[in-house]
């Protein structure tokens, strides 16, 4: 061989003795979750379809929903400096918002849990931590979820 | 290639000197070195050639292997762009040795040569195909028809055959599986591959399981997983379109539930 980068040892004469022989040889580095003839077969439910068509549908009225809400919150009328208690009040009073932001909320929550819920199972290469990870994630959205509901719905405006 | 010289003294495979203009370019390949028998580290190791660029990389690589270092080793059967044996990282993007001409990477700076992503390596650039054609194999490749077989051939017509065309090319050289960031960290994934293979019989008129096979691929490890990021089409060598086979089996999935 004629030159070598950094690294003098070249492969076939390591200094000192060699932990590894042709009888012994090195662990090789296996992917995560290789596929083998054990994978589980199709479970045959359209989950998976569903999921993936919520993303692109949810995305597309996300789209007006979200920048319709930053436009009202944070340019039209004054921007963000008329926000206080009685604003929001005001609008909740109205069952249109209560109905657009009820839905915002729905459709946000499930499209961003559903794209953590890719992300794990996308990087957590472990079966416990990605069970557990998504535990969390389904915890953490449906309580989100219930609370914005509960308080859109049962908002009082007269509260003290 | 020229006859390979013998009377090498400084390990540099010169070629026969006395031609005006040579067409012969020194380039430099860094190759990633891997032996589990020898150790558990990967290296990458340079080596420096004279080479028509007008070669191809399996050229220079079968030019190393046969005058500087029998040890390297990789995979090649025909050599011709059809067995799909030699695919590899080359300056970093997954193709064949024997179609990527050496003078079309720049052969200026050091061309690096490992072996495909995503994949167990074996040894230097062999790597474990095992998952690879599992995932092949559980989406049925194969002509599944019911009732008696005919006596003659089964006629298709020019717009029927026309329709899985593209598919029809694959190779099994795994450059688009191993391209894949999906397949990368989740081998359970089938892949772009296995993918095209089963959109080849899904979409063939003569076929009688495409709802089979969609169903398996419409399963968590299916073609949902894809992320169209075209990574596939930009290596599958023979230039089928890849990122669209999958979205066609998406589509034919979505409008056969529906």
């Amino acid at each position: 061989m004629s030159s070598e980068t950094s690294s003098a040892a070249a492969i076939g004469d390591v200094e000192g003795v060699s932990l590894y022989d042709v009888d012994h040889p090195a662990p090789v580095i296996e992917p995560p979750r290789k596929r083998t003839g054990k994978t589980p077969k199709a479970s045959r439910t359209n989950f998976e379809m569903y999921a993936w068509l919520f993303m692109r549908l949810s995305g597309i009225v996300l789209v007006v929903l979200v920048i319709g809400h930053l436009l009202i919150q944070l340019v039209l009328d004054g921007g963000v400096s008329k926000i206080g208690f009685a604003f929001v009040a005001g609008r909740w009073a109205s069952p249109f918002w209560q109905v657009w932001d009820l839905t915002m909320l729905w459709l946000a929550m499930l499209h961003g849990a559903n794209g953590l819920r890719t992300v794990i199972n996308d990087y957590a290469e472990r079966d416990n931590t990605r069970f557990w990870l998504k535990m969390l994630l389904y915890t953490a959205t449906v309580f989100t979820v219930l609370l914005g509901t509960l308080v859109i719905f049962t908002f009082d405006p007269n509260i003290r | 290639m020229a006859t390979p010289t013998l009377d090498k003294t400084d390990g540099t495979a010169k070629p026969e000197a006395g031609f005006a203009d040579s067409p012969f370019i020194t380039a430099t390949f860094r190759i990633r070195r891997f032996n589990p028998e020898v150790s558990d580290e990967v290296q990458w190791q340079d080596f420096q050639i004279e080479i028509d660029p007008k070669e191809r990389v399996l050229d220079a690589l079968h030019k190393i292997k046969w005058e500087l270092d029998g040890t390297l080793t990789f995979r090649r059967s025909c050599a011709h762009g059809i067995c799909g044996s030699d695919a590899m990282r080359i300056n970093g993007k997954n193709r064949l040795a024997c179609k990527t001409l050496i003078k079309d990477i720049n052969p200026d700076k050091p061309i690096t040569v490992e072996a495909i992503k995503g994949l167990t390596v074996l040894k230097d650039l062999v790597v474990d195909m095992d998952p690879f054609f599992q995932a092949y194999r559980d989406v049925m490749p194969f002509l599944v028809t019911k009732g008696n077989e005919p006596t003659r051939e089964r006629l298709q017509s020019a717009e029927d055959r026309e329709r899985f065309d593209d598919t029809t090319k694959c190779i099994l050289c795994a450059a688009c599986t191993s391209s894949c960031p999906v397949f990368w960290n989740d081998g359970q994934y089938f892949g772009p591959a296995a993918i095209v293979n089963a959109h080849r019989f899904i979409f063939d008129s003569r076929d009688e399981a495409g709802e089979q096979r969609l169903e398996i691929l419409n399963d968590r490890d299916g073609v949902w997983r894809c992320r169209t990021t075209f990574n596939c089409t930009d290596a599958c060598p023979r230039g089928i379109e890849v990122t669209k086979a999958i979205q066609e089996v998406k589509r034919a999935l979505i409008t056969r539930r529906f």
